[in-house]
This record gives structure tokens, C-alpha cells and sequence, in this order.
């Protein structure tokens, strides 16, 4: 009985966390916080870190990492910038599938380096990735910002800058990739097995699951949702600067492990990155009205990450317990 | 001072699942070579862990030199002079021996420095004093041959002053010549009044080097004696007597067709020329020493090591078999002897963990479906009495036996017709190993093919139709149920084989 409480706190602690920090803000900005056009800003702002967390989830679960998403993101902006500007293309269907085949391509090469090259940990493969693509990214634009106003792609920015109602169109886009993922992830025998890979990689391969190939599908798929990210980018900043994505990483991976994924793999779920990704979002939209300035955000975000593994590490410690009392 | 350096008294430790030791007592005389041995599994392994404070013992008292102490941290073990050296060596081998020798407690000059010249004297003494004052102190430890890194481990032992040195299996990983310097250096240590505990499975070494042995078998004190009054044939007795007839319900199924034939397999440095035929309606026993090549010869066949030459039939068909995934898909299933490292996913459900080989079957649509997985895996449970609350607990939760039905379940599932079981019932109580063997008779009476690698002799003789010995990656006896040969000392000797220098 206690243990199912406990359990279930745990499960809801991001979603107690959230609404301390909603009452917190609203009473430390009156007026300001609480009011619908900025609940609808912070989903807004949500949305790019949601998709690419999805992706960083997945490659969480098998107790991998992926560092090369932010740089991947900008890199797919980057190039849908280039592609208007120097090719003058205007099709919304070419800008949009070149840029997620040129990052799911990306996040093949990670996940080819990882398997085939028998690399120790994919924080190599991907830190050593990361700078290749914002190398990448700058070489294309020639470290200059492209910008798409009055160019004529208005149809390709629609997803990052409309709204329904006033409700952005790119998280509603978050609620039907997520819909899929969970279903992905619970139902289906990739799914299930992606998280057996994550919690033991030789009795997956010894029971007849294709680890590698797993693993080089989990970074190719964290790579595609860079690319979905990075036509969110381009339409809700309409600019492609290579040097944007700087907090993409660390905003992913903040986000799902608030919402419950584990360094060491095999754990998390997509709707507990959901919440991990509007804290954030709500921290950062605190802050920028509470008027501080990046270095700030900076600050505070480092610390919620440690803080976030702390209770993670605490939370594997209580299981351990668990189970050592249960043996005996 | 009393009469012992080390004195057990009625030590008892549990795991999860099994008890370890039972009130189990060993003393050690100042000076002697004590030879420990009992069969894989008996608790040789777990004494060794009390005595040097890996494992804290539940009941039981420790005396040193007659005076009681608590060890409760290896840091505790080696104040008391205990050392150990274990078959896996502690060899930093990118630092000099010098450091090896000093690792964990550095000898500092007065300003915070290392004292290297006050360390490489002392590391040379210690040397010299096992007869070995040619290795150099300054020698990268990875340089050395492996029998020269196990005299820096015991420099090591030495070094601290110890009053017992245990070593666990010292031999095992060790050439000829080799073994003849160890004997050479565990001679002087005795001399030199330190008493050595010498844990092994080769009865000729004990005979050789011991003065006295104790037998342990199932966590329990068998018998301790000089070794003058034992022989081969009391000692083996020791070792495996016990009453069999309960412990193990065999039944027998109808011997068929050939199931799984392999010829000259060979992987370099491991297997050696390896063939064997296991059929149909059989359960096909592999005996052994631990590290003999059984694992690996099943390992190959699965497709979970490379092979370098040879062939699998099955059916009377040549197979290539190049990953687990084509294995399965020609219906072989392997349970693996590392249950926790290699068989089960610890995080994930129970329910995940019994359909991990079978997720294609379980498909509707693109989905799985639930519906059908339930209804497996709630029958896999009841069937195999698997006890666990529900499916969806995680498979860690469940002891040692539930945890190794599980695994035997989700090969149940995969539809094979060949099963190999490596070690199906090592650290699993009692009732859980019948549940085993009964699966094991239900599965040869359908007609299938079982192969079963154990170490522990009683089973491989109470379960097996025929018993294939290996040692050193060789095929060394095939023994067939209904003859004469059927028995422990044959199969040891085809297991032990070599004698000592």
C-alpha cells in the first residue's frame, strides 16, 4: 500500500513539480504569468524541445546518449535555408523532406559509428558528431543567418508560426507524435524490444533480437525527429542560424529525465518527457519575464539537471532496497 | 595464541534462494598448506568471500590467532593478515610492479611524495623471498607472463605481512612450468610460517602440496583430514556423496532421429576439433570442469561466438547459423549459465521477459497483441509455477528459481526443437531444480532434443541418457547410460585428466 503511493508520487513527482512552479510564478508575476496567450507561448516555445527529447527518450532507453541533436537540428535548418536561398526552391515538400532525410542520415551515421565500429560509448560517436554537424551547418551558410521572410515559403513556416484558435499548430503536432510514440513504444515488438536492448543488450541479442540493428534504427529515429524539429525552427524563428541550437541538448535530456528516463537505460516514457518539456519550457518563460537574461537561465537549468539525475540515482537506490527486501 | 591462524566456527550465510553455508567450520594451522575442495557450487567461493569480508556471514564466529574478531570490510581481512589471491588476478597491468605491489597503500616520504626507493626495496624483498628476485621492480606488470604476475599478486600478500594466504584455483590459468614455480614458492612460504589456504578442483595438486584437506559440499563441512589417510576415491566420495534417488525424478522419453550434429568444430584457443550427435527424445549431459569449452562449443553453435571452422547439422542438414537471431529461427533455444548477465532483462516485466523470443508470433496487425501475450504468458506462469504477483513485475523482484523459469519459459515459447541448458540449475534451491528437471522430461518425452551442460557430477549422471566429457576444449569421453562406465570416477578422470608435473 505505502509502496504503491510512493510509486505513484514518483511517477507524478513532474507533474507536482510543474504546478509548485505554476503557483510560484503566478504569484511572483501577477498578471503576467498566469494569462491564456502565455500558456500558449510556453507550449509554443515547448514544442521544438519536445520533439527532439522524443527522440533523445528512445535513445535514453538503451541507456545511450545523443549529443549531436542540438547541432543536427540547425544543421536541418540550416539546410532548408540554403536550399530557398542559393537554389531558390520554394516547394514546402522538398524543403521539408530534404531537410529530414539530410538529419535522419545524421542520426544513421551515429548510430553506424556506435554498432559497426564498436565505438565504447555513444557519447563519442555523438560529441565527435556534434561538431562535425555545426561545422557542417556553418560551412552551408556561410556562418551567416538566412532569413525567410517575404521569400515565399510561407506554406514550409506554417507549422512552427500558425496557430488554431490561438493554439499553436506545432503542438498539436507534439500531441500526435507523442500519441504515436507511446503506442510505439508500448505496443509494438520494436518498441518493447528497444527497451529490452536498453536493459541488457547481450540477453536481448542472445534471444534472437538484432541489437545493432535496434540501436542504428534508435539514433536514425532520433535524427528524424531532428529533422521535424528543425521545420518547427525554421517557421517559428524564421531565420536558420547555425549557432541557435546551443541549448537543445541539454534542454532534451533535461526534459526526459524529469519525466522519469534513467542514464542507465530501460526506463521512461514518453508522456513523463511531455511534462519534462513544458517544466522547462515554464522555467525558461519564468525567467525571461522575471526579466533575467540568459546567463540565468543558464544557472537554473544546469542545476534542475542535476537535480533531476540526483532524484533519479536516489530513485534506483529506493528500487534496489525495494528489491533486496523483497528477496529476503 | 592459539593453535589456529584462522579458526571458522559454524559460519552460515544465505542468499537469496539458497543457503551458501551451513554452519560451516574450518581451521587453519599456523604454517600448514590447507587444501580446500569440494565441487563447483559446494561454497568454496563464498567461504573465501567471508574470510576476506566481501561477505558478512549471518551466524558463525571468526577467531584469529585465537582471539574473536568481527571481518566486515576486506580493508578489516588484510589488518588482520588475511590475503588472497584469486584466480582472476588484481593486476594493474599499466602500472610497474612496484605499484601493484603498493596499490591502496602507498608508502609517502614526510612531504606528501611517494617514497619510491623505501617501496621498490620492500618490493624486492618481498620478491626475493618467494625466490623470485629477477623481476625487475620497474617492469610493467602487463609485461610480465601470467605466472609471473600471480608471484607479484602474492608479493602483494606478502608484503602486508600476512599470516594466511589464500588462493583460489592458483593453477587454473597456469603452463607447466608454471605450476612448477608456484609449487616451488607455496613450499617456501610455508617455511617461512605462513599458512597457505589452497583452494582447487586438481586432486593430484592437493595431494602433492598439502598437508592437510577439507572437503566441503553443499555449504557444509564434510570431512577435514591429513592428507596422508585420504585417497582419490575417499576424497571424490566426499565430494559427491549424496542420496540421489529424490533429487532427481528422471524419466525417459524414446530415442529418435538425429536432432543437432556438429563436426570438427574449432574456434582458436578454445575448441579443439569438437563433434558430437545429440537426438532426438534424449537429454545429452556435458561434463566437465568449469572453463573446459562446454559453454563455448554451445555458444558457437547458437551463433553467439564465431566459429573458425566446422560444421552444424541439424537434421541431417548442414546449417549456417551466423547470429542468436538464425539460430532461433531454426528452432534451437539456449539458456545461458549467467542468468542475471545474459538471460533476463532485470528491469523489464516478467511478462516482457517470457515473450523476448517469440515478439513475431505475437503479432496482430503491426501491433502485439496483448490479448494473446496475456494469455501466454499467465500460462507459461501457472505451468512452470512461476511465483511472482503478477506478470507485469519486474523480473528482478523475483528470487534466483522463479527468475530461472522465467528464462526457461520464454524458451518454451520460441517453438524450438532443440534445447540446450547451460548449468539450468546452478544457485537455485531444491524445489525449483525438480521443477527444472521435470521440464527437462516433459520436453524429451514430446520428443525433443535436450542438451544439458552441468558441473555438478550427480546430475549430469541422474538426468543424462549419455554424457559427453570435455577438457581443455576437447571432446575426451562419451559415455553411454547402460554401461559400466557410467559413473563419477569415469567421468572425472576423463574431466581431470593431466596430472601434476
Amino acid at each position: 500500500m505505502t509502496k504503491n503511493l510512493k510509486s505513484i508520487l514518483m511517477k507524478l513527482a513532474p507533474l507536482v513539480a510543474l504546478f509548485v512552479l505554476g503557483i510560484v510564478l503566478a504569484i511572483m508575476l501577477p498578471g503576467k504569468f498566469v494569462r491564456m496567450s502565455n500558456f500558449m507561448n510556453i507550449l509554443k516555445q515547448a514544442s521544438i524541445n519536445c520533439l527532439i527529447a522524443s527522440g533523445m527518450l528512445v535513445v535514453l532507453i538503451t541507456a545511450g546518449i545523443d549529443l549531436s541533436v542540438g547541432s543536427n537540428t540547425v544543421l536541418g535548418a540550416c539546410l532548408i535555408g540554403v536550399l530557398v536561398q542559393n537554389f531558390g526552391i520554394r516547394s514546402p515538400i522538398v524543403l521539408m523532406v530534404s531537410a529530414i532525410l539530410i538529419c535522419t542520415f545524421m542520426g544513421f551515421i551515429n548510430g553506424t559509428l556506435l554498432t559497426r565500429l564498436d565505438l565504447p560509448h555513444p557519447f563519442v560517436s555523438t560529441l565527435g558528431m556534434k561538431n562535425v554537424l555545426l561545422g557542417l551547418a556553418l560551412l552551408i551558410t556561410d556562418s551567416t543567418p538566412v532569413g525567410f521572410m517575404n521569400k515565399g515559403v510561407d506554406s514550409t513556416l506554417f507549422l512552427g508560426s500558425k496557430t488554431i484558435n490561438d493554439f499553436p499548430i506545432s503542438f498539436i503536432m507534439v500531441i500526435v507524435i507523442f500519441s504515436i510514440f507511446h503506442v510505439f513504444l508500448t505496443r509494438s515488438a520494436l518498441g518493447r524490444q528497444i527497451y529490452c536492448v536498453g536493459g541488457n543488450a547481450e540477453a536481448a541479442r542472445l534471444s534472437g533480437i538484432k541489437s545493432k540493428n535496434v540501436l542504428t534504427f534508435v539514433y536514425s529515429l532520433s535524427g528524424f525527429m531532428c529533422g521535424l524539429a528543425a521545420i518547427i525552427l525554421v517557421g517559428r524563428v524564421t531565420t536558420a542560424n547555425a549557432t541557435a541550437g546551443t541549448t537543445y541538448d541539454t534542454d532534451a535530456i533535461a526534459a526526459c529525465i524529469i519525466g522519469g528516463a534513467s542514464f542507465t537505460g530501460g526506463k521512461g516514457t514518453i508522456w513523463g518527457t511531455l511534462l519534462g518539456a513544458i517544466l522547462i519550457a515554464t522555467i525558461r518563460n519564468g525567467l525571461n519575464l522575471l526579466g533575467t537574461k540568459n546567463d540565468v537561465q543558464y544557472i537554473v537549468i544546469g542545476a534542475v539537471i542535476i537535480l533531476a539525475v540526483t532524484i533519479d540515482v536516489i530513485r534506483n537506490k529506493m528500487e534496489a532496497k525495494a528489491r533486496r527486501l523483497a528477496a529476503k | 595464541m592459539g593453535q589456529y591462524v584462522v579458526e571458522l566456527k559454524n559460519i552460515t550465510k544465505r542468499f537469496p534462494g539458497v543457503v551458501a553455508l551451513k554452519d560451516m567450520s574450518l581451521a587453519i594451522k599456523p604454517g600448514e598448506i590447507h587444501g580446500l575442495v569440494g565441487e563447483n557450487g559446494a561454497g568454496k567461493s563464498t567461504l573465501i568471500k567471508v574470510l576476506t569480508g566481501v561477505n558478512i556471514p549471518e551466524e558463525g564466529e571468526i577467531y584469529v590467532d585465537g582471539r574473536k574478531q568481527n571481518i566486515r570490510t576486506p580493508v578489516d581481512s588484510r589488518g588482520m593478515g588475511i590475503a588472497c589471491v584469486y584466480q582472476e588476478l588484481n593486476i594493474v597491468s599499466l602500472l610497474s610492479v612496484t605499484d601493484n605491489i603498493f596499490i591502496g597503500r602507498s608508502i609517502k616520504k614526510k612531504n606528501g611524495l611517494l617514497d619510491y626507493k623505501r617501496m621498490d626495496e620492500e618490493a624486492k624483498e618481498a620478491l626475493e623471498s618467494l625466490g623470485h628476485g629477477e623481476i625487475d621492480v620497474h617492469t610493467q606488470c602487463g609485461k610480465l607472463g601470467i605466472g609471473l604476475q600471480q608471484m607479484v599478486e602474492i608479493a602483494k600478500a606478502v608484503a602486508v605481512k600476512a599470516k594466511l594466504i589464500i588462493m583460489d584455483e592458483p593453477t587454473s590459468s597456469l603452463g607447466e612450468g608454471e605450476v612448477k614455480q608456484l609449487v616451488k614458492t607455496v613450499r617456501r612460504l610455508k617455511d617461512s610460517g605462513i599458512a597457505i589456504l589452497f583452494v582447487s578442483h586438481k586432486l593430484e595438486e592437493l595431494f602433492e602440496l598439502c598437508d592437510r584437506v577439507t572437503v566441503i559440499r553443499d555449504g557444509r563441512h564434510i570431512v577435514t583430514e591429513d592428507i596422508e589417510n585420504m585417497d582419490n576415491d575417499k576424497l571424490i566420495e566426499a565430494m559427491v556423496g549424496r542420496t540421489l534417488e529424490n533429487l532427481f525424478p528422471k524419466e525417459f522419453g524414446k530415442k529418435g532421429n538425429e536432432g543437432l550434429r556438429v563436426e570438427h568444430l574449432v574456434s582458436e584457443g578454445v575448441l579443439r576439433d569438437v563433434s558430437f550427435t545429440a537426438y532426438r527424445g534424449e537429454i545429452l549431459g556435458f561434463a566437465g570442469l568449469v572453463g573446459a569449452g562446454r559453454t563455448e562449443t554451445m555458444r558457437a553453435i547458437f551463433g553467439a561466438d564465431p566459429l573458425d571452422g566446422g560444421k552444424v547439422f541439424i537434421e541431417g542438414e548442414e546449417v549456417q547459423m551466423k547470429n542468436p537471431t538464425e539460430a532461433i529461427a531454426k528452432k534451437i533455444a539456449f539458456l545461458t549459465e549467467d542468468r542475471k548477465g545474459q538471460g533476463l532483462v532485470l528491469s523489464q516485466s516478467v511478462k516482457t521477459n517470457l515473450i523476448m523470443s517469440s515478439m513475431k508470433k505475437l503479432k496482430k496487425n503491426m501491433l502485439l497483441d496483448f490479448k494473446k501475450i496475456e494469455e501466454v504468458s499467465e500460462a507459461n506462469i501457472k505451468q512452470l509455477r512461476i511465483k511472482t504477483p503478477t506478470g507485469n513485475e519486474v523480473a528482478a523482484q523475483l528470487s534466483g528459481g522463479n527468475q530461472q523459469k522465467v528464462v526457461i519459459g520464454k524458451w518454451l515459447n520460441s517453438n524450438s526443437e532443440i534445447f540446450i541448458f547451460d548449468e539450468p540449475t546452478r544457485g537455485i534451491d531444491v524445489g525449483a531444480k525438480i521443477e527444472v528437471y521435470n521440464v527437462m522430461n516433459e520436453l524429451v518425452k514430446q520428443g525433443k532434443c535436450v542438451i544439458m551442460i552441468s558441473s555438478e557430477l550427480p546430475e549430469v549422471l541422474a538426468m543424462s541418457d549419455r554424457v559427453i566429457v570435455m577438457r581443455e576444449g576437447r571432446i575426451t569421453g562419451e559415455i553411454e547410460r547402460d554401461t559400466e562406465f557410467f559413473n563419477q570416477e569415469s567421468i572425472m578422470k576423463a574431466a581431470w585428466g593431466g596430472k601434476l608435473v
